[in-house]
């Protein structure tokens, strides 16, 4: 690491000093630190969220058998006695593999992690707006994974309501055997709640504030784009779930009655502010990978995005549209059916804008010159997966359609060509895009491309025949599918499905590796290995504090890639347009607009 | 956008919003409030549109006129804000300092005569909780039928409440500001923690406005 | 070794991971259904299965289309030295073509859609000579309770059938949806029928048998630890055997 060290030492507008251990590392202010928290945290989180995969497979695909061998004795008779899963401690498996997916892998991953590292550096930044803000950001999340741990180890178990936690279920521990699980898991979304809304604060301050000259709304990158308005939507949705989590809160502790209909509460009204909350977050979950993938595609390929400006309009009428879907939850709920119908209008729209994306990513492919790495290989999986997720998300956008399949496993095949396919694909693309910027050195090539193909195909034979077992009715959240005799022929497919998943997770294996190896072993990345334009690359891997040793001008857009009239097939954003000509007279090269079509 | 406006730009940041990045913060900040209110104040009107019984008319439960000059004094203490603002635009320590204290006085008072209202409501039976809920009305002898229904406590007390605690925690921001100010810590060109304080306290004061409203007037 | 023959060497041994773990679990992919299963015995279901048939073959086109395009790019577009991508930034003729396809796609469904759902679910559109059951759904069982012959819910002669659905062949049933405790949801495979049962609401449910039999009454809503136990069944009987059990079951309810 020696190099890199070597390039921390500059000079330039922004102080150096030597900071203490605990001021460097952990108590942070600088935004690269805080991002890479994120990223430790996030996939430990991640592995956390795998390994009760595992287990509620486990109880899927070999109903009634006892856990192989290390896992059987981990677990007390509460949870597993002799191995064999509970119904009570499958309920709380699949409460806390979605809770912890969500909130605590997902998130932080994206928002947090690549917020953070991108924000500044792509727009020429030398920190977010709020350093102490973010470093605050950051700590409260393991103190809300901290409650949400230790609710696996309180009297009745974890939280086993479901992530959807629909009352009167979670309202009382009389109805699931669950009190201070479910106490312990709104405490500590309440307290995620805060991490989200100051990173997000910063985000959207940092965005509007700090852009160095020449960065123009429409010359910023796509990623940045996404993060901003994922920043809008973590702002806005997020207090409603906080107040939402209050109310609750309050009916299982000291007995109100919102959404109790004892009291004339109505369990309807939280599924209202739930999902009112929910789908924004969705969006929140696939926005920022929307953007990683479009940085990748358009670099790898080395071509400038198709229709820059549809890409940005598209994004913000999903920030927008994403307000007004949330009925499509509630279609069998008891809701009025004639708002019902209002719902499949708006949600058949929102997948306009999705498919606009998709139709941008493979026209920038188009004609492009692609460079099959790692990084490229995870964006275009994301773009395959994400189309399935999409045309899988009108099936059920037809209210009538959805009767038969709401609540089925066609919508955790839904849910998770979206947010396996798409949201994690889209981080491992950035992951492996941006981790020499991260730490100075490349991942491991080979290594990352077994990671690849390994992962792509266990995804899709654990993921695609889910949409089966739906169509078959196999009702999700299901403890064992053999109690009902119209169910019992889906066990082999139910058995294949987990061995899947197992060698999905399994192969995760080789990315950890990887991950960690690089660190030190990677090949020493210099300042732009992906050749790429935005600011972020112009310096040193990793950055030093304060980023740039200069505030950067910015000249243009930032996927003016294989320019005809330049030798290199990149042109970086802050690099003067004049040039040297070949008889030593100054050349000005305009810089074309960046208007689709242009 | 041609290329010659750019080159020949300062070398500054973007300007943005023309507003420093404290200002803009609290902004967004208050957006994100004004979101948290929406999901109370939504409640409520679904829960009141879904059960006009749990509801009786206003002032029969509540005390309106208390609250009325409760109202009045918020409001004050956003005029007092106003001028500890002005106070420092001018230089004037001293001004500050006097108009700091004032506001911080009447946001406390706010918080007191909430609490002596809650109590006194406790004790006439107006609770947020369903097992415990029996109101009987301002002023009455402790028996008499029940007015109303315990959704009424309870979206109540959450809305004031969470009002309330947001007054306080501006109160002690307040504090924080004030002793600043007494070492001297904000001048003319200085100004930004008073003024951003002071954003997070008209907001305080507007919300509270509207819960007025909806929660004691109609 | 070119290109495509490691890409060939590479889908081929996909395909055998495939298919050893398919024939390790006894799945046959030929058996797989990925359209609805062909036991449908309700009025309405026969619509559904055809909606979902037609929303296949939209999604199935486009599904198609996109990712083999995706796949031709990749081939075609990959990497070679000699060559520079061109420099295109879009095209406005391109997004306008596209956006109003999808647009007018969507809608179109959205608008097919409407008809199929105001037949299923407007509360005014229920037969009005639907025979009337409530449902009573609770930690972990399903009660159905019918009139009696005054056809009064609330009398003396009602009875009440624990977790089985008795109802008659060729007439339009009506299902009163309560729930005592949480929310379950009221779900009927073979009908196409599924309504969560709310506490505290009162929701309607209609659907007409077109065939006698046995079929499966299950929990779809997460209710519980015993929720996966939550299932029952529907028997419809020809209407004359239906008049047999219900007169059948008031004497023997009168009798208690
Ligand atoms: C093309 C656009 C999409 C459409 C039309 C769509 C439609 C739907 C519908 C109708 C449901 C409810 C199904 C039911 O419960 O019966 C649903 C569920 C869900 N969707 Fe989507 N969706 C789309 C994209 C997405 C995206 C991009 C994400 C996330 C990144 C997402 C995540 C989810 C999740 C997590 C659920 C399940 C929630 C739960 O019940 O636990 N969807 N989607
Ligand atoms: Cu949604
Ligand atoms: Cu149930």
């Amino acid at each position: 690491m020696s190099t890199t060290t070597a390039m921390e030492t500059h000079t330039g507008t922004a102080e150096h000093h030597e900071l203490s251990f605990i001021r460097k590392y952990i108590f942070s202010t600088d935004h690269k630190m805080i991002a890479k928290q994120f990223l430790f945290g996030g996939l430990m989180f991640l592995a956390l969220g795998g390994a009760l995969a595992v287990m509620i497979r486990w109880q899927l695909g070999f109903p009634g058998r006892p856990l192989p061998m290390p896992l059987r004795i981990l677990f007390p008779d509460t949870m597993a006695p002799g191995g064999i899963i509970l119904p009570e401690f499958y309920n709380s498996l699949v409460t806390m593999h979605a809770t912890f997916m969500v909130f605590f892998a997902l998130m932080p991953l994206m928002a947090g992690v690549f917020g953070n590292l991108l924000i500044p550096l792509q727009i020429g930044a030398e920190d977010m707006a709020f350093p102490r803000i973010n470093m605050a950001s950051f700590w409260i999340m393991p103190v809300a994974g901290f409650i949400m741990l230790a609710s696996f180890f309180v009297e009745g178990g974890a939280a086993g309501a479901g992530w959807t936690s629909y009352a009167p279920l979670s309202t009382s521990g009389e109805w699931t055997g669950v009190y201070m699980g479910q106490i312990l898991w709104l405490v500590s979304l309440i307290v995620l709640g805060f991490s989200s809304i100051l990173g997000a604060l910063n985000y959207v301050t940092t965005v509007i504030n700090m852009r160095a000259p020449g960065m123009t709304w429409f010359r910023i990158p796509l990623a940045t784009w996404s993060i901003f308005i994922t920043a809008w939507l973590l702002l806005l949705a997020i207090p409603i779930l906080t107040g939402g989590l209050l109310l609750l809160l309050f009916d299982q502790t000291i007995g109100t009655a919102f959404f109790r209909p004892e009291g004339s509460g109505e369990p309807l009204l939280w599924q209202h502010i739930f999902w009112f909350f929910g789908h924004p977050e969705v969006y929140i979950l696939i926005l920022p990978a929307m953007g990683f993938v479009s940085e990748v595609i358009a670099c790898r390929s080395r071509k400038p995005i198709f229709g820059y400006h549809s890409m940005v309009v598209a994004m913000v009428s999903i920030g927008f549209l994403g307000w007004v879907v949330w009925g499509h939850h509630m279609f069998q709920s008891g809701m009025n059916p004639l708002l019902g119908m209002t719902f499949v209008v708006t949600t058949v729209v929102i997948a306009v804008p999705s498919a606009i994306k998709t139709f941008n990513w493979m026209g920038t492919l188009w004609r492009g010159n692609i460079h099959f790495d790692t990084p490229l290989l995870h964006a275009v999986a994301f773009v395959a997966l994400f189309i399935i997720g999409g045309l899988s998300g009108i099936f059920m956008a037809s209210a009538p359609v959805d009767i038969y399949i709401h609540d089925t496993y066609f919508i955790v095949a839904h849910l998770h060509y979206v947010l396996v396919g798409g949201s994690l694909f889209g981080i491992f693309a950035g992951i492996t895009f941006w981790y020499p910027k991260m730490f100075g050195r490349m991942m491991n090539e080979g290594l990352g491309k077994v990671h690849f193909a390994l992962s792509f195909l266990f995804y899709n034979m654990a993921f695609f025949p889910m949409h089966n077992l739906g169509v078959q009715g196999m009702m999700r959240r299901i403890y064992d599918p053999n109690q009902y005799e119209f169910l019992q022929g889906l066990q082999p497919l139910n058995t294949f499905i987990s061995i899947s998943i197992f060698l999905f997770v399994s192969t995760q294996m080789i990315f950890a590796f990887n991950f960690l190896w690089s660190l030190r072993e990677g090949k020493v990345a210099g300042n732009n290995p992906w050749k790429s334009n935005t600011l972020l690359w112009t310096t040193p891997s990793p950055p030093p504090h304060g980023n740039f040793p200069e505030m950067p001008t910015v000249y243009r857009g930032p996927y003016e890639y294989s320019h005809p009239d330049r030798e290199e097939d990149y042109w970086p954003q802050d690099e003067p347009p004049a040039t040297t000509g070949s008889g030593g007279e100054t050349v000005t090269t305009p810089t074309p607009e960046l208007v689709p079509g242009g | 956008m041609s290329d010659a406006a750019v080159t020949t730009m300062d070398r500054k940041p973007m300007p943005g919003m023309m507003v420093y990045n404290k200002k803009l913060g609290m902004w967004v900040f208050l957006l994100s409030e004004v979101m948290f209110f929406t999901s109370l104040i939504g409640t409520y009107v679904i829960l009141r549109f879904a059960h006009p019984d749990h509801w009786t008319d206003p002032g029969v439960v509540l005390n309106v006129p208390l609250t009325a000059v409760n109202t009045f004094l918020l409001i004050c203490s956003s005029v007092t804000m106003v001028k500890a603002f002005a106070s420092i635009q001018q230089g004037n320590q001293k001004g500050l300092q006097m108009w700091l204290l004032a506001t911080i006085l009447i946001g406390a008072t706010f918080v007191g005569v909430q609490a002596i209202e809650y109590n006194a409501l406790l004790g006439e039976g107006f609770g947020p909780v369903l097992d415990l809920y029996h109101a009987v009305g301002r002023g009455n002898p402790h028996e008499g039928p029940s007015l109303g229904g315990p959704l009424y406590g309870a979206t109540f007390y959450a809305m004031t409440g969470f009002h309330g605690a947001h007054v306080t925690i501006g109160v002690f921001c307040l504090i924080f500001v004030y002793i600043r100010s007494l070492q001297g810590a904000y001048t003319q060109d200085s100004l930004e923690g008073v003024e951003v304080i002071g954003l997070y306290w008209h907001f305080v004061d507007l919300v509270w406005i509207l819960l007025f409203t909806i929660v004691y007037l109609i | 070794m070119n290109f495509f023959w490691r890409m060939g060497l590479l889908l081929a041994g996909m395909l055998a991971v495939v298919i050893g773990l398919s024939v390790i679990t006894g799945i046959s992919w030929l058996d797989l259904s990925w359209v609805m299963p062909d036991n449908v015995v309700s009025t309405f279901g026969p619509t559904l299965d055809n909606l979902w048939l037609v929303i296949l073959w939209i999604t199935g086109i486009i599904f198609v289309v996109t990712e083999i395009t995706l796949l031709v790019f990749m081939v075609k577009y990959r990497h070679k030295e000699d060559r520079k991508a061109d420099y295109i930034h879009g095209s406005n003729k391109a997004e306008v073509v596209w956006t109003s396809i999808t647009f007018v796609i969507v809608m179109a469904l959205a608008f097919y859609t409407k008809g199929i759902w105001d037949e299923i679910r407007d509360p005014n559109l229920i037969p009005a000579d639907a025979y009337p059951i409530h449902m009573m759904a609770k930690q972990f069982e399903w009660n159905a309770t019918y009139a009696g012959a005054d056809g009064q819910f609330g009398t003396a002669d009602d009875f009440l059938s624990l977790n089985v659905l008795h109802i008659p062949v060729d007439r339009p049933v009506v299902v009163q949806l309560e729930a005592e405790d949480v929310i379950h949801s009221f779900f009927l495979p073979e009908f196409r029928v599924k309504q969560d049962a709310v506490p505290g609401m009162s929701t309607l449910v209609w659907f007409e048998a077109t065939r006698t039999g046995e079929f499966t009454l299950a929990c779809a809503e997460l209710c519980g630890l015993g929720h996966y136990t939550m299932g029952g069944t529907v028997i419809v009987h020809s209407q004359a055997d239906f008049q047999d059990w219900l007169a059948q079951q008031q004497a023997a309810a009168e009798d208690d």
